[in-house]
């Protein structure tokens, strides 16, 4: 970011505001404003993900931002840190987190610097998640979703791309949520809470004891349809 | 560790343990789902197996493990008392009526919940780690502040739910958080346990909880009448021998001293029995 220390994004779903993460805190929340403020009412409606890179954020610090972009009608919606106490800040807050050690921030989206192995075949970046997600956990991203591990009742997982489950899915799932319809769900064990695909919704039919199998949701036909996964 | 069976209080120097207290969180997420219960009746009971026991209430604003402790008539002063130096550590650990190796902090009625940090925690607990063995805290509903102080200190915490969806719903986001702060792994408690209904297929069994929460079971407290009634009179279960609850809550405190206790009998299923055998030997997830 060039001698800024704020940069506002349009990403997919919205926005990206990434926040110096030492410079002072006054000084770049009054920036944010000056930054919005410019823009007239640009922004209005935004959803707004809020990148802070290591600097902590306290509850009443992330409020106050909050705060900020509702006065100008725009939606704290996520906030990606690797500092816990700004994550810890977010859940408190209710919002999605996203914590960020993967791709080390600023190039969090340049898909191309995560393939650049040499590959003979070309492929969408994603997060890769090894661990289960608990209830009130989320992961959002620009490309697909592997989760190795169980998706639990309660969290969420939104991809513009896929979602892959090595485990139970349990939880809430939204693929291709730019409104790719190609987007597929894949899970070992699928009985999802809910289940988006682009424009489409699917809900699981009543738990019955049943043999867990490994299946793929899509739309065929205008509709969800989920069916074995036989490789 | 020299049995000491009778509870005659007797003055004596604190003994210093070698390793220093265990520091154990009692949580939950949601509320009403017997934190409190579970703390004051595994305290007791580890007091009756001669440790030396601070019992914290954390709960800022809804005190009430003093209550069920039956000491609410002799608090003076309080945990905001110590962290905000109107009172020594010691000036506020109330000793226990009949096991004088067993103390209590009372949480603060009225005041401002921001008033204890998590840090505030941590050094209380260290002060307090050389001259006991466990330190139980109980902590308040939910996932704010009053939790993260609760945990902040915590060795290993215990996870208590209910047989009912949305309490294992909020056990999980609690694990959950509890995973991305980096604590060790907690232990469950199933409390209020109906081997009736389970039987029936009306109540989640123990299998179908460890199923979705994947921890291990530290134990399984069966719906017991005794437990309101006892918390009434401010004489926690585990003081009685013979009652179901009491004898649960004795055995974790026996699992928390290192003792492998074998799984007390819900009932003669034994299908049912086998299954949380299993549950306990094994690894769970
Ligand atoms: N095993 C049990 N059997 C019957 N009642 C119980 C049991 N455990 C807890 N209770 C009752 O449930 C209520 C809530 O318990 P409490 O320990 O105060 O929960 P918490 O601290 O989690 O809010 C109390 O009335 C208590 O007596
Ligand atoms: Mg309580």
């Amino acid at each position: 970011m060039p001698d800024s220390t704020v940069a506002i994004k349009g990403v997919n779903d919205g926005l990206l505001i990434t926040l110096d993460p030492v410079e002072e805190w006054g000084l770049v929340t009054a920036e944010l404003a000056t930054h919005i403020d410019e823009k007239g009412a640009f922004f209005n409606g935004a959803e707004v993900t809020l990148e802070v890179g290591t600097r902590p954020v306290r509850k009443d610090e992330l409020t106050s931002v909050k705060a900020l972009l509702e006065r100008r009608g725009m939606t704290l919606f996520a906030v990606s840190s690797d500092s816990d106490t700004t994550l810890e800040s977010a859940i408190a807050l209710d919002l999605r987190v996203r914590a960020n050690s993967s791709p080390p921030s600023g190039a969090a989206y340049e898909p191309d610097a995560l393939l650049s192995f040499n590959s003979e075949e070309d492929g969408l970046a994603g997060v890769m998640i090894r661990r289960t997600m608990r209830s009130g956990r989320s992961v959002r991203s620009q490309g697909h979703v592997v989760i190795y591990g169980d998706v639990n009742a309660g969290a969420e997982i939104l991809a513009a791309g896929d979602v892959i489950v090595w485990g139970k899915l349990r939880g809430n799932v939204y693929a291709g949520a730019d409104g790719d319809e190609t987007a597929v769900v894949c899970a070992l064990d699928m009985q999802p809470t809910q289940l988006r695909i682009a424009g489409y919704i699917a809900i699981s039919p009543p738990e019955k004891r049943r043999k867990p199998k490994p299946e793929v949701a899509l739309i065929r036909n205008d509709r969800i349809v989920v069916e074995d996964w036989d490789g | 560790m020299g049995a000491n069976g009778g509870a005659a209080a007797k003055p004596q120097p604190p003994r210093k343990s070698a390793t220093g207290a265990k520091v154990i969180t009692v949580t939950s997420g949601k509320g009403g789902v017997g934190k409190t219960t579970t703390t004051a009746n595994i305290g007791v009971a580890l007091a009756r197996l001669d440790q030396r026991v601070v019992l914290i209430d954390a709960d800022l604003g809804l005190r009430n493990l003093d209550i069920i402790m039956g000491l609410e008539n002799r608090i003076v002063y309080d945990l905001v008392d110590v962290v905000e130096g109107r009172c020594k550590l010691r000036q506020a650990m109330i000793k226990h009526k009949q096991l004088p190796e067993l103390y209590l902090i009372p949480a603060a009625q009225t005041r401002d919940k921001t008033a204890v940090s998590p840090a505030d925690m941590i050094k209380m607990a260290d002060q307090m780690r050389p001259e006991f063995d466990f330190i139980l805290i109980d902590c308040p509903a939910g996932i704010e502040r009053g939790f993260r102080n609760a945990v902040a200190p915590a060795d290993e915490v215990l996870i208590v739910t209910n047989p009912e969806v949305s309490a294992v719903r909020d056990a999980d986001r609690i694990i959950g958080l509890l995973e991305a702060e980096g604590k060790k792994t907690p232990h469950l408690i199933l409390n209020r346990v109906k081997t009736e209904m389970i039987r029936k297929g009306e109540m989640l069994s123990p299998e179908d909880v460890t199923d979705i929460l994947a921890i291990k079971l530290i134990g399984i407290v069966p719906e017991d009448e005794n437990v309101v009634s006892s918390s009434n009179s401010g004489m926690p279960l585990a003081f009685l021998d013979g009652s179901r609850a009491g004898t649960a809550y004795r055995n974790i405190a026996r699992r928390l001293m290192g003792e492998n206790v074998p799984f007390m009998q819900l009932d003669d299923n034994s299908g049912f029995l086998k299954r949380i055998q299993r549950l306990f030997g094994g690894q769970t997830g």
